[in-house]
């Protein structure tokens, strides 16, 4: 192996000195690709105030198509595959407190909205797996209370539901 | 003027760090509210309790009754059209095809006066419920158009 020269030796020591500076890393990329995150997340962003529920895994069903007009001031009930039913964010696990709390609810509606109770769209958001008995007694008891409009909410579906058994 | 601008030449380095932090902190907002809202629509019905229906006119056309029997699991065990049993590979499409052939489907959207009352056993797994009201309800053609079929659906009443 050939010792290194007198002359090398100066341009090694030269161009060292030259890197000595300071590094900038080059963060274009790094801009980039945080402003189409940004982008993307702003074009998917969604300010509605669907009362979806991650507990419920709602049936499907291909005629199953979004309002046309939001309802004005809908009343959402879910219920869970346990039986449980989820109302203004509570889970309760006995109907009978489903009832006090729509009880409380038509209350307000009479007191403070000039609304009848029978113009109010109960929304129910029931999950696939759930008893259709209890579906029945949800409905039964709005009845009671005097309510009939219902939606019976299912989840777009692009294939037929009605072709499987 | 043009000695001054050779010896004054600077080179002009913009302050990215407070852009940067803006962005950084507008990108784990969106991260963190991001939500996937998954389509959903509803099918409207209109159920008035049994003594305020009582009191509406009765329709000329006679109530349909769909019956759906519940294996101990909840599964379907049979699907019932009035007398009929429809026990097909595809017993939904089978009442769809029934419904139909009853209705006449020829004069457009929501025009049939019929009522199709739903009877289910308790522990009936709700998604075969609402297989039953697609069923009832109406269908999607081929070009991706609705129509409706009964608009009319109810529950019976819970023994």
């Amino acid at each position: 192996m050939a010792t290194p020269t007198t002359c090398d030796k100066l341009f090694m020591r030269i161009r060292s000195k030259g890197h000595s500076g300071i590094v900038e890393g080059d963060l274009t990329p790094m801009i980039d690709m945080t402003f189409q995150l940004i982008a993307f997340f702003m074009m998917v962003i969604n300010f509605s105030d669907a009362e979806q529920d991650q507990r419920v895994t709602l049936p499907a069903s291909e005629l199953a198509k979004p309002p046309t007009a939001p309802y004005e001031q809908p009343l959402t009930i879910h219920l869970t595959k346990n039986g449980h039913f989820i109302y203004a964010g509570d889970e309760l696990t006995k109907i009978d407190r489903l009832r006090s709390e729509l009880l409380k609810e038509t209350q307000i509606i009479l007191r403070h909205t000039s609304k009848q109770l029978a113009d109010v769209t109960v929304i129910i958001r029931a999950d696939e797996n759930a008893k259709t008995g209890l579906v029945q007694e949800v409905i039964a008891i709005c009845q009671e209370l005097k309510f009939e409009k219902f939606a019976l909410r299912g989840k777009q579906s692009e294939i037929s539901t009605i072709r499987g058994s | 003027m043009k000695i001054r601008n050779t010896s004054h030449r600077e080179v002009v380095s913009l302050q990215m760090t407070s852009m940067i932090d803006i962005v950084f902190q507008l990108l784990v907002f969106f991260v963190f509210t991001f939500k996937i809202v998954l389509p959903e629509g509803d099918f409207n019905i209109r159920m008035p309790s049994a003594t305020a229906s009582q009191t509406t006119q009765p329709t000329e056309t006679p109530l349909l009754k769909v019956r759906l029997r519940a294996a101990p699991s909840g599964e379907l065990a049979q699907l019932q059209l009035g007398d009929v049993v429809l026990d097909g590979e595809a017993p939904f499409a089978q009442l769809h095809l029934e419904i139909r052939n009853l209705v006449g489907d020829s004069g457009g959207p929501g025009s049939t006066e019929q009522e199709v009352e739903i009877e289910a056993d308790y522990d009936l797994k709700y998604r075969y419920a609402m297989n039953a009201i697609t069923a009832i309800t109406g269908y999607v053609d081929d070009n991706g158009e609705q129509h409706k079929l009964v608009e009319r659906v109810r529950f019976a009443p819970l023994p």
